[in-house]
């Protein structure tokens, strides 16, 4: 292979291990996927057989399309369901391993920490906390940097939604200060 | 030329200094959406979206699918410099593009990438500038029943066609179509599947949980991965393009035949990943010098670019003409309309003249302009894969939230687009497609309600979907669709046993 002087290399220090333990097969996740769908069909099944899933003198009634619609999905998913028991578990692989799973909460719980705030706080200083936490907390980018990017973004998209398309969002105690 | 002259209004239109301003902003947006991990076409035109909520749709369309062409463009990059398809139908692009790359000739390859992309497009754009009117006049004639025959039509083709397993296109599908059902029902003013819960009074809206499932899931998925990165950085001189644009007749088999097959497959619902591939294959497969492929060649960059490309440009053909999109990002594109209150179908075309018109007159331009654009700032986009991701990450899910609750005003939608999120990354990994999930969601009410007020047009008989030749063929090429598998499956058994039986 042939040199280069313009390399780009992002390096990667955190990352998944190849060899970590699984914490789920694809199949138990399969089965567990398969039997919340059959639940969610007979809910919906039953909730439109409540409200009519026959005819009409003018038509089908409004519980007519969505009935055989959980109908469908509670027959696709019990045969997923059949499919996935009768397979051996290791022939279907990994879903997930336990550093991936510590990866992907890495980024579920803090946007989840982010839905609450934006509740409590309004969208634009939820929005400063989780870009500067995330960035100093799992990027480990220095501190200084971590603030000045989530400023400068936050000030940013307050300024193109908020001021320049007119588009509203949820506003905490912090904006009311500012009069907005 | 009737058309020729409607196309030339649509450049009237689009020849204000805003709407060109506007064009540049979505081509750079895109390309950066492209490029950027954990992004791509369809949630970047989803999470952009709520920004053209207040612009008139003519200046919203031409932003909006400006994104959409960058996002193309800027998949190219990432597979050739660094091997990561940034979109599935980018994958055979790495095949001879990453190779190129490593060979010294990034340059080549990125400028062959762009070009074919450029050609694919352009072929598809003609095809839609000269068929979709006829088209559309054609789809004025449809009743109820027709249009639920080509619903009908659009689901089926999914789940006979897909490359999924059948069963998990059809949980995707009915799943779509249940949770559209959810609310008001249009017809009858019931609530229905609420279960008295007032958040779902007004339904679920279609943007929000496509924000969670391609937004929100994809974070995670890349998350999971391994995040380094190695690549090289290229800069295009104008003496590569010429060198690469000089030969460009020679490979003009390879470019039609790729255009051909991505305008077929982009007009079929679904078919922008397959199209690249075939078109790789189906050069491989006529090439004199087979083994060459993989290795770096230049045709295997031509063939599935323009492929992938004609394929995502005319998959907006049957979503303008019909109000049937052919991919998932065309069905985003569709939900925009109908948030900037037009009614998308065969209608368009007569009573929105501008609009139309300046969309097909902005996809001639936007491919032009963003050649030219990604052309001489390719070191500018690569270099922003240097951003760590953990700082683009969370701005990601910040934007995401801004997008999920713009559309309604709503609180309870970015839990919503939270839930679709974690929905959208099992489904991702246990292989359930999200294509005809996301289909169903937006034709959900449309189709239902064509196929009620057929039914009360004809008095509760099955048999007004066989009613002319024209509602009955599409009805039956349907049904056709559906159980192709089982029927090739039983053309074999039934072809076996015949050979079986004459030969002794």
């Amino acid at each position: 292979m042939a040199e280069f002087e313009n390399e780009i290399v992002v390096e990667d220090p955190t990352a998944p291990a190849s060899d970590s333990p699984a914490v789920a097969s694809t199949r138990s996740v399969e089965i567990v996927a398969s039997l919340l769908l059959i639940a969610f069909a007979a809910l919906m099944a039953f909730d439109n057989w409540r409200i009519g899933m026959g005819w009409a003198p003018d038509g089908p009634r409004a519980g007519y399309f969505p009935f055989y619609l959980s109908i469908i999905l509670g027959a696709a998913s019990i045969y997923g369901l059949v499919g996935s028991l009768l397979r051996r578990a290791d022939a279907t692989g990994t879903f997930v391993t336990r550093d991936q799973l510590r990866r992907v909460m890495q980024v579920f719980v803090p946007t989840f920490a982010f839905c609450l705030l934006t509740q409590w706080l309004g969208l634009y200083v939820a929005s400063f906390l989780l870009v500067a936490g995330f960035m100093r907390i799992i990027g480990r980018i220095a501190l200084w940097k971590s603030l000045l990017t989530s400023f400068v973004f936050t000030l940013a998209m307050f300024i193109t939604f908020e001021l320049a398309f007119d588009v509203i969002m949820p506003k905490g105690p912090i904006e009311a200060l500012f009069g907005h | 030329m009737e058309a020729f002259g409607l196309l030339l209004h649509g450049f009237h239109v689009l020849l204000t200094i805003k709407t060109l301003s506007l064009m540049m902003v979505g081509l750079v947006l895109g390309i950066f959406v492209g490029v950027l991990p954990g992004l791509g076409g369809p949630n970047g035109v989803a999470i952009l979206l709520p920004l053209t909520f207040t612009m008139d749709p003519t200046s919203a369309i031409v932003m909006l699918s400006c994104i959409y062409w960058g996002a193309l463009f800027g998949g190219a990059i990432t597979s050739i410099l660094f091997n990561i398809p940034g979109e599935a139908w980018s994958v055979a692009t790495t095949f001879d593009g990453y190779p190129m790359a490593q060979q010294g000739r990034a340059a080549e390859a990125l400028t062959a990438a762009f070009t074919s992309s450029f050609i694919g497009s352009l072929v598809a754009v003609l095809l839609i500038t000269f068929l979709a009117p006829g088209i559309a006049s054609f789809a004025l004639r449809f009743g109820p029943p027709e249009f639920f025959a080509v619903y009908l039509l659009t689901f089926c083709s999914f789940v006979g066609l897909g490359r999924e397993e059948k069963h998990k296109t059809l949980i995707s599908m009915s799943l779509g179509l249940l949770i559209a059902g959810i609310g008001m029902d249009t017809v009858s003013a019931q609530l229905r599947m609420t279960f008295g819960w007032s958040e779902l009074y007004r339904g679920i809206n279609f943007l929000v949980a496509v924000i969670g499932l391609f937004g929100i899931s994809e974070i995670l998925l890349t998350m999971e991965e391994r995040l380094a990165l190695r690549g090289h950085s290229a800069k295009i001189s104008l003496r590569v393009v010429w060198k690469v644009w000089k030969d460009l007749p020679r490979y003009w088999v390879t470019l039609l035949r790729s255009s051909a097959i991505g305008c077929w497959l982009g007009i079929t619902p679904g078919g922008a990943i397959a199209a690249s591939f075939m078109g790789y294959n189906l050069a491989k497969r006529f090439s004199k010098d087979k083994e060459s492929f993989g290795k770096g060649r230049i045709e295997g960059v031509f063939a599935p670019e323009t492929a992938a490309h004609a394929s995502g440009t005319s998959a907006l053909l049957p979503m303008l003409a019909l109000g049937i999109p052919g991919s998932g990002t065309a069905a985003i594109l569709l939900g925009g309309l109908m948030v900037w209150g037009l009614n998308p179908g065969p209608l368009l075309f007569v009573e929105h003249k501008d609009f139309v018109w300046g969309l097909i007159a902005s996809m001639y331009l936007g491919n032009l302009v963003g050649l030219v654009m990604v052309l001489s700032t390719v070191p500018l986009f690569a270099a922003v894969l240097r951003v760590p991701f953990s700082a683009i990450a969370p701005m990601i899910v910040v934007s995401c939230a801004v997008g999920a609750y713009a559309i309604q005003n709503a609180m309870f939608d970015i839990w919503l687009m939270l839930a679709f999120g974690v929905v959208g990354y099992v489904f991702k990994k246990i292989g359930i497609p999200l294509a005809p999930f996301t289909l169903a969601l937006v034709l959900g009410n449309r189709a239902e309600d064509a196929f009620r007020l057929s039914m009360i047009g004809a008095g509760g008989d099955m048999r007004v979907f066989w009613s002319n030749s024209l509602v009955g063929s599409i009805t039956t090429l349907a049904l056709l669709l559906l159980f192709w598998p089982l029927i090739s499956l039983g053309w074999r058994v039934i072809h076996q046993r015949m050979v079986k039986s004459a030969s002794p």
